[in-house]
């Protein structure tokens, strides 16, 4: 495959500005000048994890049209999955001692597993199933709603819709899922502990792996005649329905692969955070994740993981330094942006190399 | 006029839109290889006539047959596409990012299926093909241009190309000489002649120079169905089409 310079520059810093922190945790000492703590490699984890699904969103946004208001809902379900797994490597050592039970399921008096957990003891069970599961919804989802040739404004109203009636059904304690709660206390990922600085470094650095894949089959999908096929839909569906294509079946192929990526993110994120609830579910978790890739420039994939990183800083700062002002500084940042830089931070760059827009230079 | 020769075949075909009744019991019969104006005023079914033919407007009633035994009413949009009925909008729609390699590429007849457009590589047979359709509607030295920034008559030359890229056997074309220049209507009118040489080819119009030019049997709509059809002097004769034309 040809990488031009963006996707170089991309790739090169998605996974070595990660690496050179990883490596500085924990090749220094905690009192040596470059040394990095271990709470910069989880947030620095938990952001690589949210570029996957901005990454998801705009392959799906800007390059097929589809506004999607609840693509967290498949980032939350790779992360039920992970939790499981989590859960069911805790084994005894739980408040109860259950050696079969989580404490949640103890605490409701039931007395055994219930039939869909099983299997989640096995860590490559309950990856595939992180796969599995949010692409079957967004399969069933899309199915419908693209054959009933539902688009628009429409389908991000159901696409919310389907986040926010995860969020209730999640919510509930008798679905299993350790309602309000979530799951948290997780204690080891294959054997080693969650909260050692050698697992979190190893874990940040899995997760620009996967960042850099993911992008990588972005990309190419997007530059595949699928792609170009894929943005003449976006900008003109009942055109190629007259030269024979099928809007629906393209838009079902790159939804589905969407809704896997946002899974993958899900489950790389909920051991990095320790902890994963229903709250994941909310809506407006699905529409910042939308924000992050207004913010980078929609339809440009670099764009996307800049986005989810920028935004998320600033998150993390505001709401350390200014807590009650993040939600207007994001609602502002978001009306900036849409009226200043309609193609995001990467239609700035592009303007400085006077190339075309770079939503249409993905196109060529 | 043998049945087997007969492409395209329309009987009765009623469609109403809450009440307007677009088509009213419209018929028309297309030969094999024949080239058909379709004229009249604003309003007389002739956009609607095409959406019925193409599967976007199922009739309230009525017969549409392709070929001898194929029910165009039973299908949607892509299938009667793959059919080999291929259609120009009145405003050219072309894909605007795209280059106008890019535009013929997508509309190269083929395999239309996801699974096949993912690992899909340009083959030497397609360049081929997409070398002489640009040739064709003169699109040649504009290959790397995006579709969005031709000029408005090159953007319709490109959809025309699209169409033949496509193969089909019959071409349904909606004033594909709206917004173009004198010299540039006289060389869509050559391309048409040209075209129809392997094609079956219907031209919905309203500038009467063209269709003059053109030289081919006029079918005049009204109020959704055939008022009077034959040659243009005939038809321009017609006290009726007179009386539709000028009369109000």
């Amino acid at each position: 495959m040809k990488l031009d310079r963006t996707a170089g520059l991309t790739l090169g810093l998605t996974f070595g500005i990660p690496l050179t922190l990883a490596l500085l945790n924990q090749t220094t000492d905690v009192s040596a000048a470059l040394h990095v703590p271990t709470y910069v490699i989880a947030l620095a984890g938990k952001y690589l994890c949210f570029a996957m699904l901005a990454l998801a969103v705009d392959l799906v946004w800007g390059f097929a049209g589809i506004l999607s208001l609840g693509h967290a809902a498949f980032f939350a379900l790779g992360g039920y999955a992970m939790g499981m797994y989590l859960m069911r490597q805790i084994g005894s050592r739980g408040v109860y001692g259950n050696a079969m039970l989580p404490d949640f399921m103890v605490f409701l008096g039931w007395k055994e597993l219930p039939w869909y957990w099983h299997g989640f003891e096995w860590f490559p069970f309950a990856m595939f199933m992180a796969l599995l599961v949010p692409g079957l919804l967004a399969m069933g989802f899309g199915w419908l709603a693209f054959r009933s040739r539902v688009t628009g404004v429409y389908l991000s109203i159901i696409t919310q819709a389907l986040t926010y009636a995860l969020l209730l059904a999640f919510f509930r304690n008798d679905m299993g899922f350790g309602g309000n709660n979530g799951m948290t206390d997780f204690k080891d990922i294959l054997g080693f502990p969650v909260q050692a600085d050698g697992t979190r470094s190893a874990l940040l650095v899995i997760s620009a792996a996967f960042l850099c894949a993911q992008y990588l089959v972005a990309r190419s999908i997007v530059r595949s005649r699928f792609g170009k096929v894929l943005i003449a839909v976006r900008d003109t569906e009942s055109r190629t329905r007259f030269l024979g294509y099928r809007p629906e079946a393209y838009k079902l192929v790159v939804w589905t692969l969407s809704a896997v990526m946002a899974g993958i993110g899900g489950a790389l994120y909920v051991p990095q955070v320790g902890i994963i609830n229903p709250s994941e579910f909310a809506p407006a978790n699905s529409i910042e994740a939308v924000i992050w890739v207004a913010v980078g420039g929609r339809g440009t994939l670099t764009g996307a993981i800049l986005g989810a990183v920028i935004v998320n800083f600033g998150k993390t700062w505001f709401t350390g330094a200014l807590p009650n002002l993040w939600l207007y500084a994001l609602g502002a940042l978001f009306i900036f942006v849409t009226l200043f830089l309609p193609n995001g931070v990467m239609g700035l760059f592009a303007a400085r190399a006077k190339k075309p827009a770079p939503e249409l230079e993905a196109a060529e | 006029m043998s049945e087997a020769d007969t492409l395209l075949y329309l009987d009765g075909v009623t469609v109403n839109f809450d009440g307007f009744r677009a088509l009213n019991a419209l018929s028309l019969v297309l030969e094999k290889g024949e080239m058909r104006a379709v004229i009249g005023p604003n309003g007389a079914g002739k956009t609607t006539m095409m959406d019925v033919i193409t599967g976007r407007t199922r009739p309230d009633t009525g017969k549409v047959m392709f070929g001898l035994d194929t029910d165009l009413t039973k299908l949607d949009e892509p299938a009667i596409a793959a059919l080999g009925i291929g259609r120009k909008f009145q405003k050219p729609t072309v894909f605007e990012p795209h280059s106008v390699w890019d535009n013929i590429l997508l509309a190269l007849s083929g395999d239309r299926r996801p699974r096949f457009s993912l690992w899909a590589r340009e083959t030497a047979e397609e360049k081929r093909r997409i070398e002489s359709v640009l040739e064709t509607v003169r699109l040649k030295d504009q290959r790397d241009r995006r579709g969005g920034d031709l000029s408005h008559g090159q953007k319709q030359w490109l959809e025309i190309g699209m169409l033949l890229a496509q193969e089909p056997q019959l071409l349904l074309l909606d004033e594909p000489v709206a917004g173009m220049t004198d010299a540039e209507t006289e060389q869509t009118a050559e391309l048409l002649r040209e075209i129809n040489r392997t094609r079956s080819v219907v031209v919905v119009e309203h500038d009467m120079a063209f269709v003059r030019a053109l030289d081919v049997k006029v079918t005049v709509l009204h109020e959704g169905s055939v008022l009077s059809d034959g040659s243009i002097d005939h038809v321009s004769a017609d006290p009726r089409v007179i009386e539709v034309y000028l009369g109000r």
